[in-house]
């Protein structure tokens, strides 16, 4: 019997729903497209999924919107239905999940139990370190229930900014004390992926590369996979030749914004911001913020929430004006008014010195 | 009393003004001023780069009139401004500058050297650093009268030789003259012709002129060493001259550094505007010319050509007044390359002839002179500074060049129509 | 610290303080010049030249007579530089961005690939003139740590420009923010070194003007 008839398989439970191998083929290739893999590792990751047991996975929310779940629930090929019954054994997530109340953590604290050291942790949310009553589950403080919870995960999954940098939650003057899961979790390996509300088939190929290598993908500095965040937003827009041209919209509704021309002059931080907008979109591929003419507001970096206007051009200053620079011009003056004073003193106290020169004097006694 | 660092370095601090302050901000140290001054283009030595020159004149405004400099001053991190290096700079300050303004004019953020150069001098003078023989020449300027110490009754002598030659009576303190006219001392001893032209054209022209017996030298040592209180001095002989004989013109002989030092000078150091005019002799010539006062006959066959001296030209804006008497009484009269407000200094201008110990330099320097004036291919040089004429002179020996250097006022006058000779 | 982090900051605060201390050196700077005063002239101008000062700013851009044969790479390798920064500083998109979010003004931009040409062209011309002022003995004697610090500081923007807007080197953000950090770097030191000449070019260039002009010489 191949391991992928195996009862209690995901190749099992494929066939049982009536997805045929041709399909879950066509879905692996997509997949590894998205991870930058060969399209050969398509056929291993078949391989790999079905044969392998429906992987355990205990979702926790803390401080948070509800958008990266709406988002991954938005999720294209791989759909949400193949994910959660095809996939893993989504075992405890208290927004999709059927049960509540006690039922609902007796799932968590037995899916804890039976898959010690092998469930994966995904979280969504900043954690409120301010007080610890600011976001409870089930009387449990969002810290307890993280670290209690970590213990015994294989890996941890940060989706969304909040999760992996503290989010909007964090956003000065930051009144919970929000902050992310990597800066509680010290020893597990964390995978960031940020974004608000992240690329739901990012967020999904960042499952099936950990189901078909029981590993976490190539990270970057900022615990990001590299596959979707190596490059910048503005590097993959399909915009990128207008900005090249010297070609920008100069207000939302002007004949270069209806042209389709760069949104650089309207505040897009797609230059500096790391994810794979351009490529993967949204809604099924169909379209992402700057094709719908929107400029990039650099929601998967951390603190983009502080970085600058949303609307000022990235070359832009942050805050200096022309009063700023008025003052300083005035402080200026006013120094420059003191100097004047004792340059002219020292000058009268020079000539008041001078002693009228007579041919005597023009040269020195020592001589 | 005696010159002291102290009394230096309190010149410096009198003379730094809003231009000189312009000019250190402005200065790239591009090092083009060197390219302009004919002391490095003829010996290659960096040291002679005129911005160098200021070096300590820099660090004074720098460490005085600058917040920085304060700063570093008050916290004992700069280096004030010695003895010694002022002695060290004495060569660069008055052996390798002419006060020619060459470099002024080719700087490119526009600094003017020199008359930073000349405000220098006035702390390199009161600190006893100034050359001995200048030092020399302004005592005799001063304590005599003349810097070659010339008195009157030599000028006198001169006065007779020439109403003898010529026949004509030259006018001695007259009041209500039109024109005073002065001389340089040079030109009494060794250009006695410029006086017997000038009393020939002044007769045909029908001009009222006069000599002063109390202000007849027109140079001012106080100048070239840098000394105004000595320099008003020299000058107030002339305008006390002028002012008595009521003359409406004093007419600058033949002399660079005269006519800057009367003209220019003049004035800011008597501290009042003067009630005369002051003219070099090449315009008054040029303004009877225009008038049809001065009437030439034939011209000159000989291919000639003319050395703009830089206090008349490029510091004194007489540049076309030659050039329109020379093509009146001169055939062949050839441009030297880069005439007019561009050209380059005999080498012995702003001190440095009357400065022995220059010698050498000034001699190395005149290679320049000398491959202009051959590239012209003229053996005859017209000039209108005496001074510029016996650097040349000498120059043109040390070389072997057989050259004749003449002044364009006696030029002009072996060419003067002869009337009513009886 | 993200580079993001460094980025914003760059563009905020660093760039405020900055900016600051640019515009309040700057106008110190112009009060130290004119307040030491220049004593009026007393002697009659030749000719009333009303404008010489002013011309002079402008014609003082040009080389003299023969002074470009002289030392041409000074000259054209000084035009090179200055254009290329004049085109760089104030034609590039971006940059235009930056003085409109300051100031309010705007203006029309060059081509990025022009102001490319003009910056790396900058580039080469800063280091020609380098190469030049140490194997010049006029320069190399002149030149002291305030015209090598100066050079660097020119050089650092124009640089981390270029490899910002190539994605050379490292990741985009941190260049970006290293190119701002150098600029400001600029800042700080043009109103107390001699890049200050940007602005007193116009102070000595008027008086030279005035001062020859006031002689009948027109420069």
């Amino acid at each position: 019997m191949k391991p992928s008839e195996k009862p209690g398989s995901v190749g099992a439970g494929l066939k049982q729903r009536g997805v045929t191998r041709r399909e879950f083929l066509e879905f692996c290739t997509a997949v590894t497209a998205m991870l930058a893999l060969p399209p050969s590792m398509a056929k291993v990751m078949a391989e790999a999924i079905s044969g392998a047991r429906r992987q355990s996975v205990i979702w926790l929310s803390f401080q948070e919107c509800t958008g990266c779940t709406e988002s991954i629930t938005r999720s294209h090929s791989p759909t949400l239905e193949n994910l959660i019954f095809d996939l893993i054994s989504l075992d405890y997530h208290h927004t999709l999940q059927a049960a509540s109340g006690e039922a609902a953590e007796r799932a968590r604290a037995s899916a804890m139990k039976d898959n010690e050291g092998r469930y994966l942790l995904i979280v969504d949310g900043s954690i409120p370190m301010g007080n610890p009553s600011y976001s409870t589950i089930a009387g449990i403080s969002n810290y307890d229930m993280l670290v209690e919870t970590a213990k015994g995960a294989a890996a941890i999954v940060a989706v969304g900014t909040c999760a992996t940098y503290g989010g909007l939650p964090k956003a000065d003057p930051n009144p919970t004390g929000a902050v992310s899961v990597s800066d509680i979790v010290k020893d597990k390996p964390i995978i960031n992926v940020p974004g608000c509300p992240p690329i739901p088939v990012v967020m999904t190929g960042v499952l099936a590369h950990f189901l078909t290598f029981g590993s976490i993908p190539e990270l970057d500095d900022l615990g990001r996979p590299k596959s979707f965040y190596g490059e910048t937003i503005h590097d993959r827009c399909y915009r990128r030749p207008f900005y090249d041209q010297g070609k920008f919209a100069e207000s939302f509704d002007d004949e270069a914004a209806r042209q389709g021309w760069c949104l650089f002059k309207l505040g897009c931080k797609g230059p500096v911001t790391y994810n794979a907008c351009a490529t993967a979109k949204w809604n099924d591929g169909t379209s992402f913020p700057i094709q719908s003419g929107h400029g990039c507001i650099g929601c998967s970096e951390p603190n983009f929430w502080g970085a600058g206007p949303l609307y000022k051009a990235l070359s832009m200053p942050v805050s200096a004006n022309t009063a700023m620079l008025g003052g300083a011009v005035a402080a200026g003056a006013a120094a420059g008014v003191v100097i004047t004073w004792h340059n002219r003193s020292n000058k009268s106290a020079a000539k008041m010195a001078h002693d009228k020169v007579t041919v005597q004097e023009l040269t020195r006694e020592e001589k | 009393m005696s010159a002291t660092i102290e009394k230096g370095i309190n010149s410096f601090k009198e003379v730094i003004d809003a231009p000189i302050a312009s000019f250190f901000s402005s200065c790239v140290h591009c090092g083009l001023c060197a390219e302009a001054c004919l002391f490095y283009t003829e010996t290659g030595d960096a040291q002679y780069t005129p911005i160098h020159k200021l070096e300590p004149l820099r660090r004074v405004w720098q460490q005085e009139y600058t917040l920085l400099g304060k700063v570093g001053k008050a916290l004992g991190l700069s280096k004030p401004v010695t003895d010694a290096e002022l002695a060290e700079w004495e060569p660069l300050v008055y052996d390798s500058c002419t006060l020619c303004g060459r470099c002024a004019m080719v700087c490119p953020v526009g600094n003017d050297m020199t008359y930073m150069i000349r405000k220098m001098r006035e702390g390199m003078a009161a600190s006893g650093h100034a050359p001995e023989d200048l030092v020399a020449a302004t005592t005799r300027a001063i304590t005599i009268g003349s810097p070659m110490g010339i008195k009157w009754p030599a000028v006198l002598a001169q006065i007779k030789h020439v109403q003898a030659e010529t026949g004509i009576a030259v006018p001695v303190e007259r009041e209500g003259a039109d024109y005073l006219v002065l001389m340089s001392s040079m030109e009494i001893i060794n250009f006695p012709e410029y006086l017997s032209a000038l009393s020939r054209i002044f007769k045909q022209a029908g001009v009222s002129w006069t000599l002063a017996q109390d202000a007849f030298e027109a140079t001012n040592s106080g100048i070239q060493i840098g000394a105004s209180d000595l320099a008003r001095e020299i000058v107030s002989r002339i305008v006390v001259a002028a002012e008595r004989l009521k003359v409406k013109c004093v007419i600058s002989p033949e002399c660079g550094h005269a006519f800057t030092a009367l003209r220019w000078e003049g004035p800011n150091l008597m501290g009042r505007p003067f009630s005369f005019e002051v003219k070099h002799i090449l315009e008054v010539l040029d303004e009877l010319h225009t008038a049809g006062k001065l009437r030439t006959k034939g011209k000159d066959q000989r291919p000639l050509t003319y050395h703009d001296p830089c206090q008349i030209a490029r510091r004194g804006g007489v540049i076309e007044q030659p050039r329109r008497l020379l093509n009146e009484i001169a055939e062949d009269f050839r441009e030297m390359p880069d005439a007019g407000v561009m050209n380059w200094c005999c080498g012995g201008g702003g001190g440095v002839s009357a400065n022995s110990r220059a010698e050498p330099l000034r001699l190395q320097s005149f290679k320049y002179k000398k491959g202009q004036i051959e590239a012209t291919g003229t053996q005859t040089l017209i000039t209108a500074c005496a001074n510029c004429r016996i650097v040349m002179e000498e120059g043109l020996e040390h070389y072997h060049m057989k050259v004749e250097v003449i002044g364009l006022t006696e030029l002009l006058a072996e060419y003067l129509v002869e009337e009513e000779k009886t | 610290m993200s580079y993001l982090d460094l980025l914003t900051f760059a563009r905020g605060s660093a760039l405020n303080w900055a900016l600051i201390i640019f515009s309040a050196g700057v106008v110190l700077r112009l009060f130290e010049i004119f307040g030491l005063g220049r004593k009026a002239d007393l002697a009659k101008p030749r000719a009333t030249t009303p404008g010489s000062g002013w011309r002079t700013i402008f014609t003082r851009s040009l080389p003299v007579q023969g002074m470009l044969k002289r030392d041409p790479v000074t000259y054209i390798g000084g035009y090179v530089f200055h254009l290329g920064l004049l085109f760089a500083i104030f034609f590039f998109a971006p940059h235009i961005e930056f003085f409109r979010g300051l100031t309010g003004l705007v203006w029309p931009g060059l081509p990025p690939a022009l102001v490319d040409a003009s910056v790396v062209s900058a580039i080469v011309a800063l280091v020609v003139l380098l190469a030049h002022r140490l194997n010049n003995p006029v320069k190399r004697m002149l030149s002291g740590f305030g015209d090598y610090l100066a050079w660097a500081a020119t050089l650092l923007p124009l640089l981390t420009g270029y490899l910002a807007y190539h994605h050379l080197l490292v990741e985009y953000t941190l260049m970006l923010a290293l190119h701002l950090y150098s600029v400001e770097l600029l800042l700080v030191l043009l109103p107390f070194t001699k890049l200050f000449h940007t602005f007193s070019v116009f102070i000595s260039r008027w008086y030279n003007g005035d001062i020859f002009g006031r002689k009948g010489v027109a420069s």
